[in-house]
């Protein structure tokens, strides 16, 4: 018996996925979810072997929820169009259905998923991958949603004073303090506005609409000061790109 | 011609020699005219090319000239002296024949500089209005997709469950979209018409988000009569519906209210948000920036698309000005 989670904001969308389950009677619907700060709780709560998650959904989307969740089950995504995601899908998830679907192309994507199960396929990896590949569409690339303690946060991109890489993950520095992201510096690197954000140094990455001024420090190195106050570590590399950007 | 058969004719010279001559000398000037013309019509030169004009001019002058000499001559020499008047007045006669044919030519370059400018002119003008067009279309088509797929996914979930009202939603559904495809963009309806439209939708949208959507429409009975530009509330309700359901958990009410203003038909939209989530961008979402431009294309003006974000709701003002009765 494998455990299964649906998580749609439309009532109807969820029922159709009931409906197909009912074929499917080693799936069993544990419960089912109208929001991913839901979804986010019962995962964790029921540790699910699959979920049937929807992209579009209030607050924070499906791949934002899976973010946020340290080992993220099984999932099959069902959406009605979406670019980005499809862009997503296709490189990295087991299977996606785009809606409307029948109970044909649904039992097509469940055997799908249960031969990778036997296959015993690496599938956390490739969830990885896929959400840096979604985190680039334009929807997610002016936020970042992060967990404090149970509490779910979403910090828009300008409200970031800067990013510091900490072991695992980053720290990202805003007017409340920081919180953590379990991603690397290359992947924020590469999702944030290059204009906007500017790796000044292999440890740090700082938004150049908080600094106010670049002063010398020590040899050959810089330090840029914050609106806040804050300092930040400029190397002889990242200068080069500060002076890039702000056309110096 | 007769001026210049009277002018002969004053000095002395008999009357049919007078005519002659007259005919003569304007036929040939007339014919060269024509030939000039003829030339500018199809080669325009430029106005700075005086220089080449010019030197047209004089060429065509000399020409002239040298015709209408042999020809008098040949024509007229059996009268008494007339060979020596014939040379004495060359000078008079190729200045009033420069002079005529240089006025002729610059209205001919300035006429046909002006016809070829007001060709360009329209062309630019009927260019303008198809790109128009186009760019209209496709602002609406962007708006469809997500909502067309994900209503279908809805009707094929109710098909199972709830027959009946699947086959009210496929009706909404098809009504909704043949009111898409019969309007045109340039078209004014209504508000009658389009609030019809508007409920529609809201019918469907309300069937796919349940409980969560509670739409209050107030409109104002003055205000059913006034006009604005077809399917134009559609986006803007649909930016709210979005707006508000995904920036917040929970019921949604999307208020939508019309007032008749004088000259001017006001639409207000609100829809709550979360303004502790929400960047100021995600506020102009790509349904109020349509709706924007094709006021200004309509109006051009800037200014009548105003938003407001108060009390963790977010107000769209839309003011439409009455075209006088068109």
């Amino acid at each position: 018996m494998s455990k299964v989670i649906i998580i749609d904001d439309e009532p109807l969308a969820r029922s159709i996925v009931k409906e197909y389950l009912q074929k499917h009677p080693e799936l069993e619907l544990i419960t089912e979810c109208g929001d991913g700060f839901e979804g986010v709780k019962a995962i964790q709560q029921h540790q699910p072997d699959l979920i049937f998650l929807d992209i579009q959904m209030p607050k924070i989307n499906g791949f934002e929820m899976l973010e946020l969740i340290e080992q993220p089950p099984n999932v099959i995504f069902t959406t009605a169009f979406d670019e980005y995601a499809i862009k997503a899908f296709e490189a990295h998830a087991i299977d996606y259905l785009l809606k409307p679907f029948n109970q044909e192309r649904f039992d097509k994507a469940v055997a799908k998923w249960m031969e990778q199960q036997q296959n015993n396929a690496n599938t956390s990896a490739k969830t990885e991958e896929l959400l840096d590949t979604a985190s680039q569409s334009p929807s997610q690339s002016n936020r970042v949603v992060v967990k404090n303690g149970s509490k779910i946060k979403i910090i828009p991109v300008h409200d970031i004073f800067y990013l510091e890489a900490a072991d695992d993950y980053v720290k990202i520095h805003t007017q409340e303090g920081y919180f953590l992201k379990n991603k690397t510096m290359s992947h924020f690197e590469q999702v944030l506005d290059a204009q906007q954000f500017v790796r000044s140094h292999r440890s740090y990455i700082v938004n150049v609409q908080q600094i106010t001024r670049i002063d010398p420090y020590e040899k050959d190195n810089h330090v840029a000061i914050l609106r806040s106050g804050l300092k930040v570590p400029v190397s002889r590399g990242g200068y080069g790109k500060l002076k890039a950007v702000l056309g110096l | 011609m007769a001026d210049h058969a009277i002018l002969l004719w004053s000095l002395d010279w008999p009357v049919e020699l007078a005519v002659i001559d007259s005919l003569i000398s304007n036929i040939l000037l007339l014919l060269i005219c024509l030939l000039v013309m003829n030339t500018v019509r199809y080669y325009v030169p430029e106005f700075t090319q005086y220089l080449n004009i010019l030197c047209m001019c004089v060429v065509l002058t000399i020409l002239w000239l040298l015709l209408s000499k042999w020809l008098l001559g040949l024509a007229l020499n059996s009268y008494e002296g007339y060979a020596i008047f014939l040379r004495r007045s060359l000078m008079v006669r190729s200045s009033i024949a420069f002079l005529i044919l240089g006025i002729v030519t610059m209205i001919g370059i300035i006429w046909f500089n002006w016809q070829d400018q007001k060709r360009s002119e329209e062309r630019k003008s009927d260019a303008e209005k198809l790109a128009r067009d186009a760019e209209l279309f496709k602002l609406r088509q962007q708006l469809q997709p997500h909502f067309l797929f994900n209503s279908l996914n809805s009707i094929n979930a109710l098909i199972g469950s709830r027959p009946e009202e699947a086959r009210k939603m496929v009706q909404q559904l098809s009504d909704f979209l043949r009111g898409t495809i019969k309007k045109e963009e340039t078209q004014w309806v209504s508000l009658q018409e389009e609030i019809q439209y508007l409920e529609l939708y809201l019918e469907i949208e309300k069937v796919r988000f349940g409980n969560r959507l509670t739409p209050i429409v107030t409109i104002d009975p003055l205000s059913l009569s006034r006009k604005l530009p077809a399917l134009l509330l559609q986006p803007l309700v649909e930016n709210a519906i979005k707006f508000g359901l995904y920036d917040t958990i929970g019921e949604t009410v999307i208020r939508i209210s019309t007032v008749a203003k004088e000259n001017e038909l006001e639409v207000i939209v609100s829809n709550p948000f979360d303004p502790e989530t929400s960047s100021p961008r995600q506020g102009t979402g790509f349904g109020l920036k349509s709706v924007q431009r094709r006021l200004y294309l309509l109006f051009d003006r800037n200014d009548l698309v105003i938003t407001e974000a108060k009390d963790n709701i977010f107000t769209t003002r839309v003011t439409i000005p009455q075209l006088s009765e068109a």
